[in-house]
């Protein structure tokens, strides 16, 4: 439900006075933050989840039922087809390949020579389809036939942040995953198949710096479990939906998003995604990001009205205005936070 | 109701400039270079020896503040751990070599 103009004209005005505005803060800094292009359409196509993790931002687990629409996902590729400047299709959800349709779309991607990004948890190739209880061990295989690029959270390398953020037993599964798509040739260095990990902080605590990090995974997990990878990208934890919940319940949601604003980074602010993505959600409605997707602020056209993939006009997007708001601060935090991880 | 040691009161650690602002001014510009900065020793090593050094001199505030720096600049709490070993044994051997001075006082009295 999207939220009444005056409501939010009164938080706007509320949120000035605590000191967090952020279009303020993005203005104070004198910056403009326009969108600069669409190359990438990332489509949340479903919110279903073999995991239930605690720091999700989607609220997904083995209970959502939300799917894209065939209809969408036929308009979306059709898009693609139309629109060559659109160069990346980045898929997501919940785990997106409990999708029904999702072979389809990435292969109707890969047809159209797109660059196809999966977001895959790991653990889905492990564990039975939690609505049909099919297997999905092919996975491994089907991504480095359409040499899709991989990217998979991984929270550390080892199993106590990792257990503690996605449940216990996950580390565990998450390496026989990761040794399947390594013998796919994933993560090898002249395969061409590319497979990024993600880390985010299990807390209400800012990631450390992306390169140093990168170098720890990289060599723990080949001298302890032989496992090789791409790239390390850190993410900042978004104070919405379940880690919000967590926070507000722990009592450290103020004392979490009072260390995203000091930490505000004008630099990493530029480089915010919402400026060359679209997130779309299974209705096909369009959204600056995911993130906004799952606090429900869509974006708006010309005349107010949200737009969606079935009146996409490339024009009328650019020249939107980029809805902002608080948990705008995790992505400009220290060294900044996108889907590629750090920004800065 | 007050206590010593509240948690909020690090966010007023700044405050210590109310009466001698130059000092603090020297004080946290010399703190900053030399624990948030990677220099011959990183940024992660250099909250190591804090969290070690706050253990030692017990300081809650220090310990809550380590703590996270550790987090944040990329230490696991096994890292930790071994830091606070290293500075409870340092203070074990501390107390432990100055039996020596016992030793030597004893030898005087009981030739
Ligand atoms: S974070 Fe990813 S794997 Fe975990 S519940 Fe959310 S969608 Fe599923
Ligand atoms: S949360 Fe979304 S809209 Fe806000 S800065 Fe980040 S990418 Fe942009």
């Amino acid at each position: 439900m999207t939220r009444p103009a005056g409501v939010a004209a009164v938080l706007r005005f509320a949120r000035r006075h605590a000191g967090r505005d952020f279009t303020g803060r993005v203005r104070d800094a004198g910056l403009d933050l326009r969108p600069v292009s669409v190359e990438t359409l990332q489509l949340n196509i479903t919110r279903l989840c073999n995991q239930v993790c605690r720091h999700c931002h989607v609220d997904a687990s083995p209970a959502r039922r939300e799917m894209m629409s065939a209809e969408a996902i036929d308009r979306s590729l059709a898009l693609l087809a139309q629109h060559a400047s659109i160069a990346k299709l980045d898929i997501t959800g919940g785990a997106p390949e409990l999708h029904p349709d999702f072979a389809r779309l990435v292969e109707g991607a890969r047809a159209l020579s797109r660059h196809v990004m999966v977001r895959h948890n790991l653990t889905v190739q492990l564990d039975p389809h939690p609505i049909t209880g099919a297997s999905l061990a092919h996975l491994p295989e089907f991504f480095a036939r359409h040499r899709v690029e991989v990217i998979s959270s991984l929270p550390y390398y080892q199993a106590y942040f990792t257990d503690a953020q996605r449940g216990s037993g996950v580390f565990e599964k998450s390496l026989e995953a990761l040794r399947r798509l390594n013998a796919q040739g994933y993560g090898a260095q002249d395969s061409g198949l590319q497979l990024n990990l993600v880390y985010n902080p299990v807390g209400p605590y800012l990631p450390a710096a992306q390169a140093g990090l990168e170098a720890d995974y990289r060599r723990e997990l080949l001298a302890k479990f032989g496992l090789r990878f791409n790239s390390l990208y850190t993410i900042t934890n978004m104070p919405i939906n379940r880690f919000r919940l967590h926070l507000e319940k722990s009592g450290q949601y103020e004392a979490y998003m009072e260390k995203l604003v000091a930490a505000f980074n004008p630099t990493a602010a530029e480089g915010v995604m919402c400026r060359t993505l679209v997130s779309v959600d299974h209705e096909g409605r369009l959204y600056d990001c995911d993130f906004n997707q799952m606090v429900d602020l869509p974006a708006r056209g010309r005349d107010g009205r949200p737009l969606s993939i079935f009146e996409f006009d490339l024009d009328e997007l650019l020249s939107r205005r980029i809805a902002f708001d608080d948990h705008c601060y995790g992505c400009t935090a220290g060294a900044g936070s996108s889907c590629g991880g750090a920004t800065v | 109701m007050s206590h010593y040691y509240e948690s909020d009161d690090l966010k007023k650690f700044g405050d210590i400039g109310k009466h001698a602002k130059a000092l603090a001014d020297d004080f946290f510009k010399y703190y900053a270079n030399a624990t948030g900065t990677d220099g011959a020793l990183s940024k992660r090593e250099k909250a190591l020896i804090a969290l070690a050094v706050a253990h030692a001199m017990k300081c809650p505030y220090c310990i809550d503040a380590y703590t996270t720096q550790c987090l944040e600049t990329g230490s696991n709490p096994e890292q930790m751990m071994e830091a606070v070993h290293v500075a409870a044994v340092m203070q074990a051997g501390i107390t432990l070599v100055h039996s020596v001075q016992m030793q030597n006082h004893l030898e005087k009295l009981v030739p």
